[in-house]
């Protein structure tokens, strides 16, 4: 049985004893054996894409290759359209994120701010629609899709993905307009601004960190996806990185190109990891806001 | 609370803030279920020269002798349960050792997130390679530990398939799992675990009377996501087995892709996204009804 927490009135008045420690070694360990653990897979795939052909194919495995080579990586470009791969990812995710953002945060705010009947309903809404999986949407976008002719069209894959982090970018800029002090909206209104003339000039600055990290989300999630990128974009010229990663395995009959499949796994990965690199805190505190706030 | 100034004028402005977004999602989601509904209650394939006819619950009577669906039913299930439960277990472990000062920590916490932070389908491509039978590294690193004697066919084996995809998600979700349980632990104040400990309390203790209590909500808020998620899982299972080997870790989301892109059975790939969506819509039910009303406000 639990006992209920103590209240304040009776805390101990002595100072707080010192944390206990687990024992040095056994906790470097596991942080040790966590580090491995999420880097290792990365890494093979950044030593098997700078081996020789020779190499790639040796048993037992060689963890350090004496002989290294870029040829792969040139193959990604040279013989396959990559650059074209890339461009598609970015310009997508980059279009879908500033889309997000100028639909969710006005909307955010007014989910904030102003009376809106109902408004619990549509909150609720909003946050059980985050835990559609995509295949649900799947028939119906692509129905759409055709009816409108997007096939092979950017805004096939920037509508939808617009769409699915609309409900992330809307509960955390939400969260953010609320810690707002209200003193700043009362001015500005007082100075005769109209209320998008104060979202846009006074609010705006201050929210940047948040729509930093909802900007961020938004990327990560737009760059990785796969079903629609899948579904909508066949042409060569048009795929996206995970959709032409994942079609190159199927390339050759005779012989699967692991070298250049390495190379492309790192590649496609290598944006994301520079954004967790510099942004770490920014996506954890997304991540949380999100969906711990609900 | 005084009214606030701009209530006269704040219906045109309401229309035009939030309009947008309710527009684009009822669009992208709302129409989609709809449409599948509908569409489910016709047959729309090869068989109609791809005219819908209306055959009323024919579908969902084909549905329940369908094998394979019942079949990615289940594989779909052993799958959510069992990478759900270690990404749990092990997301908790990895948030409470996360949960103290130490040198370094925020560099771990960046690692940390660097496997949901990349592309499920390119990671699955890396996996393909790692459990691959002839020159994976796990089977070298078996072999070279002599707990095997020679290389196992992972992908080609109906069991040991489902358990590589498993690893694979377990690798890529456990991130997000730990950031959210590591946020939750930070919320429990330190007064409760010095009082415990003042009474004499082990940490061991403390853990079952005040951590996992006082964490319920983010647990259940980290079941719910990862179960609907795991429902869904598509880009993993299509890329790093292609349901294979025979179809024996076909998920229930590409056997609706199947049906719908390979055998263009319009109809039924709708009758199979409607059952799919009450299926989730009837688990999370349950899920937050035994939440209860407690849980349900901390939300």
């Amino acid at each position: 049985m639990t006992s209920p927490p103590p209240s304040p009135a009776l805390r101990s008045p002595l100072p707080s004893p010192p944390p206990r420690r687990s024992p040095a070694i056994a906790f470097t360990l596991a942080i040790a054996l966590l580090v491995i653990f999420c880097l290792a897979p990365v890494l093979w795939q950044l030593i098997t894409s700078i081996k020789v052909n020779a190499d790639i194919e040796t048993i037992p495995n060689i963890y350090w290759p004496s002989r290294q080579t870029l040829s792969h990586y040139a193959e990604l470009f040279v013989r396959r359209p990559f650059f074209n791969y890339l461009f598609n990812s970015g310009f997508v995710a980059i279009a879908s994120t500033a889309l997000c953002l100028a639909i969710g945060t006005p909307a955010a705010y007014s989910l904030a701010r102003q009376p809106i009947p109902g408004r619990s309903l549509i909150l609720g809404l909003i946050l059980i629609v985050t835990l559609f999986p995509y295949i649900l949407l799947f028939l119906g976008l692509l129905e759409l899709a055709r009816a409108f002719g997007l096939g092979n069209n950017y805004l096939a894959l920037i509508v939808p993905y617009t769409a699915i982090n609309l409900p992330l970018t809307i509960l955390v800029m939400r969260s953010f307009f609320q810690q707002l002090p209200r003193d700043l909206e009362d001015a500005a209104q007082m100075d005769g601004y109209s209320t998008g003339q104060m979202l846009l000039n006074i609010l705006l600055p201050l929210t940047l960190p948040a729509l930093v990290t909802t900007g961020i989300l938004t990327f990560i999630f737009s760059w990785n996806e796969f079903l629609f990128a899948l579904t909508f974009m066949t042409e060569e010229s048009l795929k996206t990185i995970p959709v032409a990663t994942a079609q190159l395995s199927g390339a050759s009959q005779f012989e699967t190109p692991y070298g250049p499949l390495a190379a492309a796994t790192v590649v496609g990965t290598i944006p994301l990891v520079m954004l967790v690199l510099f942004f770490q805190r920014k996506i954890v505190q997304g991540l949380t806001a999100g969906a711990v706030k609900g | 609370m005084p009214p606030s100034p701009s209530r006269s004028r704040t219906w045109p402005t309401v229309f035009l803030f939030l309009a947008p977004a309710i527009a684009l999602l009822l669009l992208i989601y709302g129409y989609p279920i709809a449409r599948s509904l509908g569409l489910s209650l016709m047959t729309q394939n090869l068989g109609t020269q791809l005219e819908p006819q209306f055959s009323g619950l024919g579908n969902y009577g084909r549905m329940v002798g369908d094998g394979r669906f019942w079949h990615t039913l289940g594989n779909t299930a052993v799958f959510t349960i069992a990478a759900v439960t270690i990404e749990l277990v092990l997301g908790l472990a990895i948030a409470l050792l996360l949960h103290r000062k130490f040198w370094g920590r925020g560099l771990v916490r960046t690692i940390a997130i660097l496997p949901w932070a990349l592309p499920t389908a390119v990671m699955a491509v890396g996996w393909a390679w790692i459990f691959n039978d002839q020159y994976g590294v796990v089977n070298d690193l078996l072999q070279r530990l002599h707990l095997i004697s020679g290389p196992i066919n992972w992908l080609g084996d109906p069991a040991l398939a489902m358990v590589s995809l498993i690893v694979a998600d377990v690798w890529k979700t456990t991130p997000f799992v730990s950031v959210l349980l590591l946020a939750g632990l930070q919320s429990i104040p330190d007064d409760l675990y010095e009082a415990h400990a003042i009474d004499g309390a082990t940490p061991w203790q403390s853990f079952w009377a005040i951590t996992l209590p006082l964490l319920m909500p983010q647990l259940a808020i980290a079941v719910l996501f990862r179960f609907a998620q795991s429902f869904g899982v598509f880009d993993l299972v299509q890329v790093m087995t292609g349901g294979g080997p025979a179809g024996s870790t076909e998920t229930v989301s590409l056997y609706i892709y199947a049906t719908v892109m390979r055998y263009l059975d319009f109809g039924y790939g709708a009758a199979l996204t409607v059952v799919t969506f009450l299926l989730l819509v009837a688990t999370v039910a349950i899920a937050i009804a035994l939440l209860g009303r407690r849980g349900l406000r901390q939300l």
